[in-house]
């Protein structure tokens, strides 16, 4: 028996990532379900600020970066809509951003606690092109994990980055043991400094101006990503069919995949951790041999996952395509299991 | 001095409010402390003009951001830069309960009754019947009055005032009074009277009348 081990829910595990990745401040405004990440903090002590809105919080953020304050946000539907003012300055001027998305079913107030329909929102809700780094939780460690890492990311490469959730992972208790996880934090910096002056645009006369900037942060993003990307790869060796998914349905899928692959059916595992960048070297690679005759992407969206995925697959490789999509739907195991061997 | 030539249209009033906000940091020797924060619209241009900290936000943001610089960095003079349309039409959220809250920061309010930068469409301090782009038959609102909007709602120990590009005296007294008002943590506002030739469609003399003829609508002075 290991004393260390705690019982916690998903939300607990954001506020110690946050307090464990030396974050500082949080500005918030309350939204199901990430409401008891903001007051979750509070009650920490730490600084914090329940703004009017969640454009306030957003661009509190970006305040207190420049500062060279670890600051984050978290919120959902509607609010990360709202936030995605303050992530576009965040974009780019190349801000540390962090933010904790819970996704919520749209679109509009849709439902409060589980989606997976703020993918696109994420990864490109901004007026650029969408060099963010959006990292997608399948369990509560990870959830814990990728929180820290957003920080790190975020301070080391000077990308946004979101934690993109749900309310079925925030709202979720598991038992974890927080001191067998060691990871080191990327200090903060002050960006806007004290000892020399800054003047510091984030508007430009001249188109070209404006390009010369976007090829810079994009060669950034192009050399970072190899790093950063990652997925959970399992049993595709042998594999003819390719099961996709991310986030909690990965975790569905996962354990449909060993239960297929008990009755015999030869599927694979693939699941995106960040969804920017995409692993797309990894998921190409399980094309070097030809045992792969389809792909079945599923998802609590309509396709916002499978358009990534398909855009993202090498054009060469000639694959079939097929979907399981629950928009707004919890995916239990059984009916990804029904699904595959029905078709 | 300023850093670089100023980018603002020939005849604008925001470089005197600048050049008056410098003198005034350079008179008290805080202008290593001072971050210069800049909305979008015509305040933008201002990012390079001085010799201090300066960046760029979005339209309308500039004071829920120089609000988490300052919370962050609390020995530091954060000046929010902004139009009357950031200030009080998109803004104003942000704008109503940063005073209310108390938040030390300095917001300085450039009100020439227009959009200066898209190209003089009516305004939340547009006077009654003027003509704009977007009110062509004449605006059919009152201004708004943000200062005494305000005043309500700000705390003991905060600073409103009006005051405008033509009265030098009064603006650097009231920046003065706006930067001590930081330094002693509670908020502050300073609306600025100014002049848009641009827009206005004004030549010499028509631009000082028509500046002089709002400070009857707008009053100058400490609220």
């Amino acid at each position: 028996m290991n004393n260390n081990r705690k019982f916690l829910y998903g939300h607990e595990l954001v506020v110690q990532a946050c307090l464990d990745a030396e974050a500082e401040v949080m500005y918030g405004y309350p939204i199901t379900p990430t409401c008891e990440i903001l007051s979750g903090w509070i009650a920490t002590g730490k600084p914090s600020l329940q703004t009017e809105d969640e454009i306030a919080a957003g661009f509190a953020v970006c305040g207190a970066v420049l500062a060279g304050q670890k600051a984050f946000t978290a919120s959902g539907g509607p609010g990360h809509i709202l936030l995605q003012d303050g992530m576009s300055m965040a974009e780019g001027m190349r801000l540390p951003f962090v933010i904790i998305v819970g996704q919520r079913g749209g679109p509009s107030s849709g439902t409060v606690i589980y989606s997976q329909q703020e993918v696109m929102l994420a990864c490109f809700g901004g007026n650029g092109e969408g060099l963010r780094l959006v990292y997608s939780p399948a369990t509560s460690r990870e959830l814990y994990e990728l929180t820290r890492q957003a920080f790190n990311d975020a301070w080391q490469y000077r990308f946004p980055a979101i934690v993109l959730t749900d309310g079925y992972l925030l709202k979720m208790r598991s038992g974890i043991n927080l001191a067998e996880i060691k990871i080191e934090n990327v200090p903060a910096h002050q960006l806007v400094p004290e000892d020399k002056i800054v003047h510091w645009p984030n508007i430009y006369t001249m188109e070209e101006e404006l390009n010369e900037q976007i090829n810079l942060a994009q060669k950034d993003w192009d050399e970072i990503s190899p790093p950063i990307a990652k997925a959970e790869i399992l049993e595709t060796a042998d594999a003819e069919i390719l099961l996709i998914a991310h986030g909690i349905v990965g975790a569905a899928v996962k354990e449909a995949v060993k239960q297929l692959r008990k009755s015999g059916i030869k599927a694979g595992y693939f699941r995106p951790i960040t969804l920017r960048p995409f692993p797309k070297k990894d998921l190409d690679n399980l094309f070097m041999k030809d045992n792969l005759k389809k792909i079945i992407v599923i998802e609590s969206s309509s396709g916002q996952l499978a358009r990534i995925v398909r855009e993202q697959l090498a054009p060469e490789i000639a694959v079939g395509f097929e979907y399981l999509q629950k928009p707004g739907l919890g995916i239990e195991v059984e009916e990804i299991i029904d699904f595959i061997k029905n078709n | 001095m300023p850093e670089n030539l100023a980018k603002f249209c020939p005849g604008c009033g925001y470089p005197i409010t600048l050049l008056m906000l410098n003198k005034t940091l350079e008179k008290l020797g805080i202008q290593k402390q001072a971050v210069l924060g800049l909305d979008i619209g015509c305040a933008l241009l201002a990012w390079n003009f001085l010799p201090i900290n300066t960046f760029q936000t979005h339209h309308g943001r500039v004071v829920p951001t120089m609000m988490g610089f300052k919370r962050a960095r609390k020995n530091s003079l954060c000046v929010a830069l902004v139009g009357d349309g950031g200030a009080y039409a998109i803004g104003l959220q942000s704008l109503i309960h940063a005073a209310k809250r108390d938040e030390p920061i300095m917001v300085i309010v450039t009100n020439n009754t227009v959009y200066g930068m898209t190209g003089g469409q009516t305004a939340p301090t547009t006077l009654n019947m003027q003509i704009t782009p977007t009110s062509p038959q004449g605006n059919i609102e009152e201004p708004f009055f943000g200062p005494e909007l305000l005043k309500g709602i700000v705390k003991e120990g905060a600073f409103l005032a009006r005051t405008a590009v033509n009265e030098p005296k009064q603006l650097m007294e009231y920046l003065e009074k706006a930067i001590q008002t930081q330094e002693v943590g509670h908020f502050s506002l300073v609306e600025v009277l100014s002049f848009c030739p641009t827009n206005w469609k004004t030549v010499g003399t028509q631009t000082i009348d028509k500046l002089n003829g709002l400070k009857n609508v707008f009053k100058l002075g400490e609220l």
